[in-house]
């Protein structure tokens, strides 16, 4: 069948938005699978032509807001804070490199606006359909990340920074 | 000559970073940028941080997928051809029994128990009943559309909506609330700017918590698209036009009604 090797061919591209926006494989894994499932039980609501690469990422973000709320209540960023400041109070330099972690430290939905613009290389347009959220929306999520991840990546203090920018 | 711009916002910085500013602008951004290191710097930075995501993750595209996930594929697949199949089987059956010639791969939707039973039926009647009224073709008119929308979702349970379809040639008329089979049901009217109407049937009392695909009936003269999503049953009428553009209304209501 066409649209099932359509899917398995897009499943690298799956794999990788996945693991950027939820940090491990294991778990991103399952999150691909959780959408390929869900993906192939709605395919009659896919409309043939349309590109199949944005509906499955609309599949997968409705897949993902599902999960996270159904596993934890309570928002990311705050989950993320303690440990941060953990790291402030024993006097260590405060320094966010690692992009991974710097990822880890935005609030999803900025993530996911962040990461569909620079890895999947969606237009604004594109982006904003995919997550069903005004193109202005996705402007300043997208504006908003880098500003965060920036000053993450220069070292300045996290904390701090996140209370004013939220 | 004219100037370069002063006027540069934060969202054509943006733009520029990701190359989805318009040629037009990319000049003017440019020498902005030239004569604000700081933003120029700002920008730079944010370029660093999108080609540093791509290698970083670059690798996951040339792993091996795991087999479990080609297997969802699969498994999924096959259960889908195997229920395409079953509904062969059931049309040769039947075809055989009747006598009849199969339309279609799929046979119809009572013989089938299908869980869009006599939806097509009830909408066409519906349809049939309410279209040619002049002067009380609804009971609450597009005016009142939020409120029109909360009550009749109110009384079918579930959040309805009523679709745009302006994009399609038609505007609402408005809707009323109808007894069906085991529930109320919802029933919206649109018109054309030639009179012509399409109506829409929604019911949420769907036996089986089964999806359908797409599917079209011919009731006497009203032809019906109609769809299940879980329990909510879902019909687009009319006997004023072509099939083809009925389809083409319909696919505009599925694509409202049924997001991925």
């Amino acid at each position: 069948m066409n649209e099932a090797q359509r899917l398995v061919d897009l499943i690298p591209r799956l794999r990788r938005y996945a693991r950027a926006l939820v940090g491990d494989r294991a778990t991103a894994d399952d999150l691909v699978q959780d959408t390929l499932e869900r993906a192939w039980a709605k395919l009659h609501l896919y409309r043939r032509g349309t590109d199949l690469r944005a509906w499955l990422f609309t599949v997968m973000h409705n897949v993902h807001v599902n999960r996270v709320r159904a596993s934890r209540p309570t928002d990311t960023l705050e989950e993320e804070m303690p440990e941060l400041a953990q790291r402030a109070a024993q006097g260590d330099a405060l320094l966010v490199r690692d992009l991974d972690r710097g990822i880890a430290c935005l609030p999803p939905e900025q993530r996911a606006v962040l990461l569909l613009v620079t890895l999947e290389e969606m237009s604004y347009e594109q982006v904003a359909r995919t997550l069903g959220i005004p193109i202005g929306t996705v402007m300043s999520r997208l504006s908003r990340a880098r500003e965060k991840l920036r000053a993450l990546m220069q070292g300045q203090p996290v904390a701090a920074k996140l209370k004013v920018v939220k | 000559m004219s100037e370069p711009r002063s006027d540069i916002s934060e969202a054509d910085l943006q733009a520029y970073a990701d190359g989805e500013l318009p040629e037009s602008l990319r000049a003017d951004v440019a020498a902005w940028l030239a004569s604000h290191p700081e933003d120029a710097e700002r920008i730079e930075a944010y370029r660093r941080i999108a080609e540093d995501l791509r290698s970083t993750y670059h690798s996951v595209l040339e792993e091996p997928v795991p087999e479990r996930l080609r297997r969802t594929v699969r498994r999924a697949g096959t259960r889908r051809a195997a229920m395409i199949a079953g509904w062969m089987i059931v049309g040769a059956a039947l075809g055989a029994i009747a006598g009849w010639q199969i339309h279609s791969l799929q046979p119809s939707a009572a013989a089938t128990g299908d869980a869009a039973a006599g939806l097509p039926r009830r909408a066409a009647v519906a349809h049939a009943t309410y279209s040619p009224e002049v002067r009380h073709p609804v009971e609450v008119g597009a005016d009142q559309e939020a409120h029109l929308v909360s009550w009749l979702s109110k009384r079918l349970g579930t959040q309805l909506r009523a679709p745009k379809l302006e994009s399609v040639g038609y505007t609402l008329v408005g809707g009323r609330l109808l007894p069906g089979e085991n529930g109320p049901v919802a029933h919206f009217m649109y018109q054309c700017n030639r009179g012509t109407r399409v109506t829409l049937y929604v019911r949420n009392d769907v036996a089986s918590n089964r999806s359908t695909a797409f599917r079209y009936s011919r009731e006497g003269n009203v032809d019906v698209f109609y769809w299940v999503d879980s329990k909510v049953g879902y019909a687009v009428s009319s006997g004023d036009i072509s099939k083809d553009y009925l389809l083409n209304v319909a696919n505009a209501a599925y694509q409202q009604l049924n997001p991925p």
